[in-house]
């Protein structure tokens, strides 16, 4: 085997995976927060929370009702996005008028009762949640957990569809021009706000869906989201508020960064992706894939 | 002011008020248009002619009054609802979305009812658009947007098509075609209420026109009677 600059390639590769893994869940997360703040106008810091419950929501349907992980991964979503839609039809709705500022507030307000919830019932230690697909293969220069496998495709699959669903659909036309002008798109007689809760509850599904993804992988835990919300947000500012290509993008890509400098400079890897938002956002202020109205 | 018999309007607008936050953009409008016709709201800018067609799309603040529809009163309803009784808005800024291309555009307005025209038909009203379908929508030239945002509205199957300043800043030769279009509009049945401020190019295509002032309408002129009131309306639009 060979050696690249002292580096191992089972170390190299194992990385790469791991950065991989982690870009799958930065795109998936940005994905949702992008096409949520693209129509409602809102930065939904609860993201990070509504993947916690998505993760819990699994764990809870094993314990409890012995439902298989195959199962949780349809109902865990659902569950959670409709919690997402009370949210919005209670709360959401009435900021729209306001500051993107006010948004902001309410939902990390939330996030922060909502995970101060599950700490309490839970405590803040985490749970363990079994592999559907245990073993892995030996591929040579590194070993692959076959779950670890499976997340990166199935995260590929889910943003490729989300980005189809939005891109080349009737229903995706709408978004996008409700998000240009919500006002015209109503006078043509599309029923917007509701269009605006099914994106919203969809959005947090999304984040549940990357919570049950993440608990076989992760453990269960109450503040499993906080600190993986802010880098997804470093990767929404990076690639380009509303973008959805450009979270797709920005999210994988930057999980290899991260991933890379673990391998060949491993104090900066906590860092680099916020050294890279700082680099990006001096060059171009609307992210590599934004476009400035 | 008189108003030709109608067995029935199809729209009825009386007392018409508005509101943009705390200030008062109508005053009491009141006019009505009978099925097949093409009817104009004349007069200076900032009279409320636009305003009069938000208020009867629903996209105003405040209004009270009344906006009958085929009978129905449409004040209090939400502008999705008005719009699915087969009212259809085309705006003065035209707003084309540039995140869809051409036809995603032309596709956009759902059908609210049968009748509409065929994708076929609007792409023969306007070859350029079918050169053109797969292009941002903002990318295309002014004239091409306007004809895109009045085609987008051919399709849903309303009867009656609100037209707010369709010339503007526009060439002669394409202001000629959009005429030239609102006739054959006209003959195919639609009702159309336009707002204009070219009042040469309003004269060639109007049954009726309403002067608005202040808010209100304060007269009205028959197609037959406009080179006797000629002097009386160039007062009014201060041409």
């Amino acid at each position: 085997m060979f050696d690249f600059l002292g580096i191992s390639p089972p170390a190299l590769f194992g990385q790469m995976l791991l950065g991989l893994i982690n870009g799958a869940f930065y795109a998936m997360l940005s994905l949702g927060l992008a096409v949520i703040f693209g129509l409602l106008n809102v930065i939904n810091f609860t993201h990070g929370a509504q993947y916690m419950m998505g993760a819990f929501a699994a764990w809870l349907l094993l314990g409890i009702f012995n439902v298989p992980f195959w199962a949780a991964l349809v109902l865990a979503p659902i569950i959670v996005g409709l919690i997402g839609v009370a949210i919005e039809r209670l709360m959401l709705k009435r900021i729209y008028h306001l500051d993107h500022l006010y948004g902001f507030l309410l939902t990390f307000g939330l996030s922060l009762v909502i995970e101060g919830m599950f700490r309490w019932q839970w405590g803040s230690s985490g749970a363990p949640y079994p592999s559907p697909i245990p073993g892995g293969y030996n591929l040579g220069f590194m070993f692959l957990p076959t779950y670890r496998g499976f997340v990166v495709v199935a995260a590929l699959v889910i943003c490729l569809v989300t980005w189809y669903a939005i891109e080349r659909t009737r229903l995706g036309a709408y978004l996008r021009a409700a998000t240009e002008n919500p006002t015209l798109v109503r006078a043509f007689g599309i029923n917007v706000p509701r269009l605006i809760t099914i994106t919203y509850g969809v959005g947090v599904g999304l984040a549940a869906l990357a919570g049950v993804l993440a608990a076989p992988i992760q453990q269960v835990s109450a503040l499993m989201g906080t600190n993986l919300v802010l880098v997804v947000f470093a990767v929404v500012v990076i690639g380009g508020m509303g973008s959805i290509m450009g979270s797709i993008v920005t999210g994988f890509g930057l999980g290899l960064i991260e991933g890379m400098t673990k391998v060949f400079y491993p104090p900066a890897s906590n860092t680099v992706i916020f050294v890279v938002m700082a680099l990006v956002l001096l060059v171009k202020p609307a992210g590599l894939f934004g476009q400035t109205k | 002011m008189s108003v030709p018999d109608m067995v029935e309007p199809l729209l009825k607008v009386a007392g018409l008020q508005a509101w943009y936050g705390e200030s008062h953009v109508l005053h009491g409008i009141d006019f009505e248009i009978g099925r097949g016709e093409l009817v104009t709201l004349l007069g200076r800018n900032g009279a409320g002619k636009t305003t009069t067609l938000r208020s009867i799309m629903g996209i105003v603040g405040k209004r009270t009054g009344s906006v009958k529809f085929e009978g129905r009163e449409t004040v209090g309803q939400q502008s999705n609802i008005i719009a699915r009784l087969g009212l259809a808005y085309c705006p003065e800024e035209r707003g084309i979305f540039s995140s869809l291309n051409v036809e995603e555009n032309l596709m956009l307005p759902p059908v609210v009812k049968p009748g509409g025209m065929s994708l076929e038909e609007i792409y023969k009203l306007f070859p350029n658009l079918l050169e053109r379908r797969r292009s941002q929508g903002t990318k295309l030239s002014g004239g091409e947007q306007q004809m895109l945002a009045i085609g987008r509205i051919l399709r849903t199957g309303a009867s009656l098509l609100l037209l707010d300043e369709p010339t503007e800043g526009l060439a002669p030769v394409i202001v000629q075609r959009i005429g030239d279009i609102i006739r054959t509009l006209k003959e195919r049945g639609f009702t159309i209420l336009l707002v204009e401020q070219n009042f040469h190019f309003a004269a060639t295509v109007a049954d009726r026109h309403y002067v608005v002032e202040d808010g209100r309408v304060i007269d009205m002129v028959g197609k037959a009677d406009v080179q006797q009131s000629l002097g009386k309306l160039q007062a009014y639009l201060g041409v």
